[in-house]
């Protein structure tokens, strides 16, 4: 509706018809109050020495805990960021022209190995069935091409990452309908609320193509459930329909109970290659949370379906990643000992800090909901508030 | 190299199967020539080798530049501490690990517009603020379509053009091409009467044409714009009011004259840069092919438009460019001696190559189009044809990858309205085997010639 809306608005103008509609209301949908918050901070941010009365940044999910690690290995292995081979040759030339789409073997292999090492090894994944995108955004968004059509919805358990409003629906046209969850059960996604999301988009006329879920959760920081991740594998199996399961904080889970991968779920429960419910999962992952890289745009989609595998590849074209960055982060996952002491260290600095914010909202009568993992808490300040709505 | 590589997707889809996945995954495959697969999968089978396979098909079919890595590696080697994620002594890793800000590293965006300024002579300025950086040039190139124009409508663009635009352009986007058709009479140069019949020829279709795309210097033919061709293109584009996207990739490997003249420099060249065409003409480079980069994914779009760089802004975060890449040119860049000397060096590389091809195709009695810019030279081969066809063309192309063992591209696939045209590389392998390439279609066309007398 707001698209529309906004449409006719822009029709009005002197630029009607210069620019498509998606150039045209690319700012519709940002929740201004949203911005304000990335704008105070701009203006006055806050550092410990200069700027002690600053805005403290509090709403990036980054996870800056354990850089010494890496740098530390980075001293220790110049030659990865060197172009050099671990013969002591350049490389330099075949890194330069390499733009293969399938990407570098040594990477995706790596790659694989690291996402199996953080499921504790009770899955493991197939290197021709990985396509590397430029960071999870885009896989996410290659996800969607390949699913479904303009006009088409994916369910989404609110609440969810606010950068899916955009990067899910922009340019390929699809809309998001919210499965919503609560607190009365601790946001736990329900039966009955992916029951009434799926009759929400029939009523809206729109034909659901798939369920995204980001597991662990963020914003909530909670893992989801084996009874949880049941659900929805019955739930999709029902309608025939897609699961998308964003993993890209699998790596920062730091206490009980350990990470279930949808994979995981499927293994145990018999589906295997052929079978139609395998065709229709797929998981995406990155190295933005888990090794703090978001510059480096690394992201990736794993698909059992063949066809999704070929499809996403070829639209990875649109966003791969940089031959210079797999071969530097190929050879720091193929050090097993380091990403098992990375892996094991960070998670433990993750508590220690989710502790810290936790006993201080404690400490300040806040409570928060009860996590596992992610870079962040969902905090719970409905008792400050004036009245019980968004406006307050 | 990928757009090889897509061509053999010929999977047997069950109904089901296509109601599963969206039109554009599934009909992927349709349309695509399966005979310019061939040629790939030949090589790939056959590769050829100087010591280990020698009678392996040379692949000519990849516009890649591979004359002047030297020079880059030695300046990685002179300055270890870039490479290692040092500036000044200070280890600059967590920062770039960090920084994934869509804006793109302001260092970088301040070499690369002084590049795009050097490469025109400085006769333009370019501002930072109006760059948006993209994983290379194909995201840059989506990306300004997704801008321009909505599905259904279409983009102008002369033909030959690269094969790949028949993807990046329209795939995703919903977007059509119209083909201004040029031809052997004139150079291929784009006159007036011919983008007017192409636009005609979208009206007659239904189609609402937002923009033209050219490619300056051309891919596959390897020609610089001149004055008169930029102004009917500004003129028409002027009439029209529709954007023009000049796709300026290989303004760098310009060897000879006339020197690179950019749609910018034109339009102010007419005084018009305070008129509304300013705001609809952008462009897009890359180092992939000046700096023979294309696996560290640099792209980048430049427009005048403000609601452009700030749409395309948005949309680069589905291709962002690795901030450790980033940081390594940047420095590379900001190295102006070696910049320079590099530029002039490549160009210098890249013309004897280009005369080498060309004195060796002429060895065979074969001509080409006189070119003064790319990685490849647009070839006549129109006089070796059975028959005035693209069948025909088919046919000898397949002789010349299967019996000679050259890997080239057949006009047909760059959408070439004549017959007997090839786009024959020449930057992306040694001389010696650019020796042999030129032996081996000496014997061809020698076996040919008296076969026919």
């Amino acid at each position: 509706m707001q698209l529309i809306a906004n449409s006719v608005k822009l029709s009005r103008t002197a630029k009607m018809g210069l620019l498509s509609r998606k150039a045209s209301c690319n700012t519709h949908g940002q929740d201004s109050s949203y911005f304000l918050g990335w704008q105070e901070y701009e203006k006055n941010p806050f550092d410990e020495v200069h700027n002690p009365k600053g805005i403290i940044q509090m709403g990036l999910a980054e996870n800056q805990l354990s850089f010494d690690l890496m740098e530390s290995w980075l001293d220790k292995n110049p030659h990865a960021a060197g172009f050099k081979g671990s013969d002591g040759k350049s490389i330099f030339r075949q890194l330069a022209l390499f733009q293969d789409y399938h990407g570098l073997p040594d990477f995706k292999k790596a790659l694989v190995e690291f996402m199996s090492e953080i499921r504790g090894n009770k899955v493991t994944f197939d290197p021709n069935h990985l396509v590397l995108t430029a960071g999870a955004t885009s896989a996410n968004e290659t996800l969607i091409f390949c699913l479904a059509e303009p006009g088409d919805a994916i369910l989404i358990p609110t609440p969810y990452y606010p950068g899916f409003d955009r990067d899910l629906k922009w340019r390929t046209g699809v809309e998001i309908v919210p499965i919503q969850c609560t607190s009365s059960n601790d946001f736990q996604i329900t039966k009955t609320a992916l029951e009434e999301a799926y009759e929400e988009a029939y009523k809206r006329n729109l034909r659901v193509k798939g369920v995204l879920v980001t597991n662990p959760s963020n914003p909530l920081g909670t893992t989801m459930t084996r009874n949880e991740l049941n659900l929805l594998v019955d739930f999709i199996n029902t309608k025939g329909i897609h699961l998308i399961s964003d993993e890209i904080y699998s790596g920062t889970v730091f206490c009980s109970p350990s990470f279930l991968s949808i994979m995981e779920i499927l293994k145990d429960r018999n589906y295997h290659d052929g079978s139609e419910v395998w065709n229709r999962v797929h998981v995406v992952y990155s190295l933005s949370k888990d090794l703090g890289l978001p510059g480096f745009r690394v992201g990736a989609i794993y698909s059992p379906n063949d066809t999704v595998v070929a499809a996403a590849t070829k639209m990875s074209s649109f966003g791969l990643v940089s031959s210079q960055t797999q071969y530097l982060l190929s050879a720091l996952l193929g050090d097993k000992k380091f990403t098992k002491n990375y892996i094991s260290k960070n998670q433990k600095r993750l508590k220690q800090q989710q502790r810290k914010l936790v006993l201080g909202l404690q400490k300040a009568g806040i409570r928060c909901l009860k996590s596992n993992a992610g870079l962040f808490c969902w905090v719970n300040m409905s008792h400050l508030l004036q009245f019980n709505t968004f406006e307050a | 190299r990928n757009i090889h590589k897509t061509q053999f997707s010929l999977l047997l889809l069950s109904h089901l199967e296509l109601e599963m996945l969206s039109k554009k995954a599934s009909q992927d495959s349709h349309g695509q020539d399966s005979s310019y697969f061939l040629g790939w999968q030949e090589y790939e089978k056959n590769p050829y080798h100087h010591v280990r396979n020698p009678s392996g098909i040379i692949q000519m079919g990849l516009a890649e530049n591979q004359l002047s890595f030297d020079l880059l590696e030695s300046w990685l080697q002179r300055n270890p501490h870039i490479v290692g994620l040092q500036r000044n002594g200070v280890c600059v890793f967590r920062g770039l690990a960090l920084f994934q800000d869509y804006h793109g590293l302001p260092s970088f965006k301040n070499e690369l517009v002084k590049l795009m300024a050097k490469i025109g002579e400085n006769r333009v300025k370019f501002c930072p603020n109006k760059l948006v950086l993209t994983a290379g040039s194909t995201p840059a190139n989506e990306s300004l379509m997704f801008c321009l124009a909505d599905p259904g409508e279409a983009f102008l663009l002369p033909t030959p053009y690269y094969p790949g635009f028949d993807r990046d352009l329209k795939w995703r986007t919903g977007v059509e091409i119209v083909p201004v058709h040029c031809s052997s009479s004139n150079g291929f140069r784009i006159t007036a009467s011919a983008l007017e019949k192409a636009y005609q020829q979208a009206q007659q279709l239904n189609l609402n044409v937002k923009g033209i795309l050219v490619t300056n210097p051309s891919n596959p033919l390897g020609t610089t714009m001149k004055k008169p061709e930029l102004n009917h293109l500004i003129n028409f584009a002027i009439a029209k009011k529709i954007h023009i996207i000049s796709d300026e990739i290989y303004s760098g490997t310009v060897f000879g004259s006339p020197r690179f003249l950019s749609i910018m420099e034109a339009i102010i060249d007419k005084n018009l840069h305070h008129t509304d065409l300013w705001n609809r003409v952008h462009i897009v480079y890359s180092l992939s092919k000046d700096l023979g980069l294309p696996g560290f994914r640099i792209g980048m779009i430049y427009s005048n438009n403000q609601t452009v760089v700030a749409a395309t802004t948005k949309m680069s975060s589905f291709g962002l460019i690795s901030s450790q890449t980033q940081f390594l040119l940047s420095n590379i860049l900001h190295d102006k001696k070696f910049t320079n000397e590099y530029m002039k060096e490549n160009q210098k590389r890249l013309r004897k190559r280009k005369e080498m091809l060309v004195t060796g195709l002429k060895f065979s009695g074969i001509h080409c189009l006189k070119s003064n810019a790319g990685l490849f030279c647009w070839v006549d081969m129109r006089h070796l044809l059975k028959s005035i066809t693209f069948e025909s063309e088919k046919e000898l192309w397949k002789t010349i990858v299967c019996e000679v063992g050259l890997n080239i591209s057949p006009g047909s696939s760059c959408h070439s309205s004549e017959p007997g045209w090839f786009r024959i590389c020449f930057a992306n392998m040694s001389e010696d085997t650019l020796n042999v390439a030129m032996q081996r279609l000496k014997a061809f066309v020698s076996c040919e010639f008296n076969k026919r007398t």
